[in-house]
């Protein structure tokens, strides 16, 4: 095909693909199957070979244009249409539209004789004439190797079957070929002889009966790809592959600090929250308050207009809702806004990697900003812990991508290390918060304190966690003597205090009078002794002014007698 | 049904009741087809002289009449009456097969008169 010779040109060494429309599927193989290739898809019986075959057939339809053949070797067309209506793919509309067209080959197991030489240029002519009639470009054949189990002579099919794949080739569609599982190989029959360009492998495991699917890019020549087993789903919706570890580690990072919903701790972690699309761990004992604190922050994103998605595996909506409400908050206002949506399933409904699957769906279809997940211990009871630890970095990678922010709550076995989370799972989250129950005087009291915080300041603090009807309230903690006082204890400790300070201020009190009164008696002796020194100041005074006088009084008289006695007057005077 | 009841010559595109009608799926005239075509008249003259009708279908002609008949194989043979419906393929080289394959040797030994 000259057309795609171009393509290949201009994309240089880059193989071309053919996007399937199937989630997460292009994510693994890099952007689809290889156009004008064949790709096989094996696996067991019941594996989602027939639905991964169909929907690669009506994405091509309905999304690019593309229409597409389905040569049905097991199932009528008709019950092809009935099941994937199930599925929402009206098969009979889009044959009616000639964007897909079911061919159903009938394998004769009885009432045939062969004489002679024969060929397939039956099948190859019905598969020619559907792609000349409406213009295909992807062809399916589910199941090819049922034609094993007809009246065919094994040599010649075999040759038949290197034929049709190098037929397909020169029609220039791209085609998917089904087989099923062999005991030893990848298929029964040895397809992956005449499949060379891409294999993918469907698997359907029961473990503890659940039952978990998985997909697997086993084989892409001239191609890089996701090499994991990868866990799809099959819902309502069709098939959705989980791709998220393909992801790397190189998501871009935000500053922008959004609140916890509880003003104390956002004072605890700078005074100004959790970053924006970071991801918060909050760990703690039953009845921790784990599920109110992850409220709170429920009623912050939603208060700000924005969406939240709560996965809750323990509890009914309804029963959120309710137990909320008892300590203030009002999650059923911004149910009914359409800001806040409940996933609630039992945690033993399927695997692990099925959960995260759904969650990733539930994820792409609401597209919130934050997503609570309540609690994820839950989610983990059926796993193993090393799934678990890829599972669930998977799903906080993928969620940090998005920029969403993501709150686990994780519950920890009581009596076990309050800081053991029992899957580890502490290293892949920035901020992890513990609740801690303090027991002493006859009572459990609720301690809170951030044990990390990627990036920001952070408390050391613990403070008493309160619930009240109007929320959470955190208080300071009494630290004394080595413990931690709370509850009761911190509120006779307290009291304690409170009497002792009001004894010290009384004792002030009481030497500051002691001031007053001896700075009065001071002054009254200083004004005592002034007084005593006025008084001697002034008889003294006294004394001198009379002897003066008495001293003047004398000289007088002297004189006087001086006048008297007249001759010694010049005797007196020439005397000096 | 009864314009040509009579027909006792191989007369291509004809079905009769009370005659064994039979169908030849080919792909265009390729040595398959031809030594198909040579071997099937041969049988059916030895056979059922007077009593068949074979109908040929080029699939390159009509080629939508594989899907509507089944059609994988080509050559192949398609016994429409009697029923049930029996199909042989290839190209009709081993007589032995075909005669099996079309229940004419059983009938044979049942009595059943052939070629009268």
């Amino acid at each position: 095909m000259p057309n795609q010779n171009s393509v290949r040109i201009e994309k240089s060494a880059t193989l071309v693909k053919c996007l399937t429309g199937i989630k997460g599927l292009d994510e693994i193989t890099y952007g689809g199957l290889p156009l004008g290739r064949p790709t096989l898809v094996c696996g067991s019986s019941g594996c989602g070979k027939t639905l991964l075959a169909m929907e690669f057939l009506v994405h091509g339809a309905t999304e690019f244009r593309e229409p597409g053949i389905f040569m049905a070797f097991e199932e009528t067309s008709h019950e092809l249409s009935q099941n994937f209506l199930s599925l929402g793919f009206d098969l009979n509309d889009l044959a009616a539209r000639q964007l897909i067209d079911i061919d159903h080959v009938l394998i004769e197991r009885n009432g045939q004789e062969a004489s002679g030489e024969y060929d397939l240029e039956g099948l190859f002519i019905r598969i020619g004439h559907a792609i000349d009639r409406i213009g295909a470009k992807r062809v399916v054949l589910d199941t090819l190797e049922t034609l094993f189990t007809g009246y065919f002579n094994e040599t010649i099919l075999r040759l038949e079957l290197a034929r049709l794949f190098r037929f397909l080739k020169e029609k220039g569609v791209t085609t998917v070929v089904t087989a099923e599982q062999g005991e030893r190989t990848l298929t029964r029959f040895g397809m992956e002889e005449y499949v060379a360009d891409c294999v993918i492998f469907l698997d359907h495991k029961v473990t503890d009966q659940i039952a978990t699917r998985r997909l697997r890019v086993v084989k892409y020549r001239g191609s890089s790809h996701g090499t994991n087993e990868y866990p799809f789903l099959v819902d309502e919706h069709g098939l959705s592959v989980l791709p998220i570890s393909s992801l790397a580690l190189s998501h871009k990072v935000t500053e922008e600090r959004i609140s916890s919903g509880v003003a104390r701790l956002d004072a605890m972690m700078g005074g100004k929250g959790y970053y924006r699309g970071s991801s918060v761990l909050i760990t703690g004992t039953a009845g921790s308050g784990k599920s109110s604190l992850a409220a709170h922050f429920v009623e912050a994103t939603c208060g700000r207009g924005e969406k939240c998605l709560y996965f809750a595996f323990e509890e009914s909506r309804d029963q959120i809702i309710r137990n909320m409400r008892s300590i203030g908050l009002d999650l059923k206002q911004w149910l009914d806004k359409g800001l806040l949506e409940f996933r609630n399933t039992r945690a033993t409904m399927y695997g692990m990697e099925m959960h995260l699957v759904s969650m990733h769906k539930a994820v792409e279809e609401f597209q919130p900003s934050a997503v609570i997940i309540d609690p994820v211990s839950n989610l983990l009871v059926s796993a193993k812990e090393a799934e678990v630890m890829s599972m669930l970095s998977r799903l906080i990678d993928y969620l940090k991508l998005k920029g969403i922010t993501a709150l686990c709550t994780d519950l920890t076995a009581v009596g076990g290390s309050l800081e053991k989370t029992e899957v580890g799972i502490s290293p892949l989250m920035d901020t992890w918060i513990l609740l801690q129950t303090m027991e002493g005087a006859g009572e459990r009291n609720r301690g809170l304190y951030i044990l990390k915080s990627r990036g920001m300041e952070h408390s050391n603090q613990v403070r008493e966690f309160i619930l009240t009807s109007q929320g959470i309230l955190l208080q300071d903690v009494y630290i004394g003597s080595g413990k931690v006082l709370t509850g009761a204890a911190r509120m006779s400790q307290q009291a304690l205090e409170e009497a002792e300070a009001l004894v010290l201020s009384q004792e002030v009190l009481r030497k500051e009078r002691e001031i007053e009164r001896r700075k009065l008696a001071f002054q009254a002796q200083v004004a005592s002794l002034q007084t005593d020194f006025e008084a001697a100041k002034a008889e003294l005074e006294e004394a001198i002014v009379s002897e003066q006088l008495r001293r003047s009084t004398v000289f007088a008289d002297s004189k006087r007698m001086a006048l008297k006695r007249e001759s010694n007057l010049s005797a007196v005077d020439g005397s000096k | 049904m009864d314009q040509t009841a009579t027909t006792r010559q191989p007369d291509t595109g004809t079905e009769v009741a009370n005659t064994w009608q039979l169908r030849l799926y080919v792909a265009g005239h390729t040595a398959k087809s031809v030594i198909a075509m040579a071997n099937l008249t041969r049988i059916c003259e030895d056979n059922l002289e007077g009593r068949y009708s074979i109908k040929v279908i080029d699939l390159t002609v009509c080629p939508q009449l594989a899907r509507g008949d089944q059609i994988l194989a080509l050559p192949t043979l398609v016994r429409q009456f009697p029923e049930p419906v029996k199909q042989i393929l290839g190209d009709l080289s081993d007589t032995e097969r075909v005669l099996v394959g079309l229940d004419i040797k059983l009938l044979k030994e049942l009595g059943w008169p052939v070629g009268s």
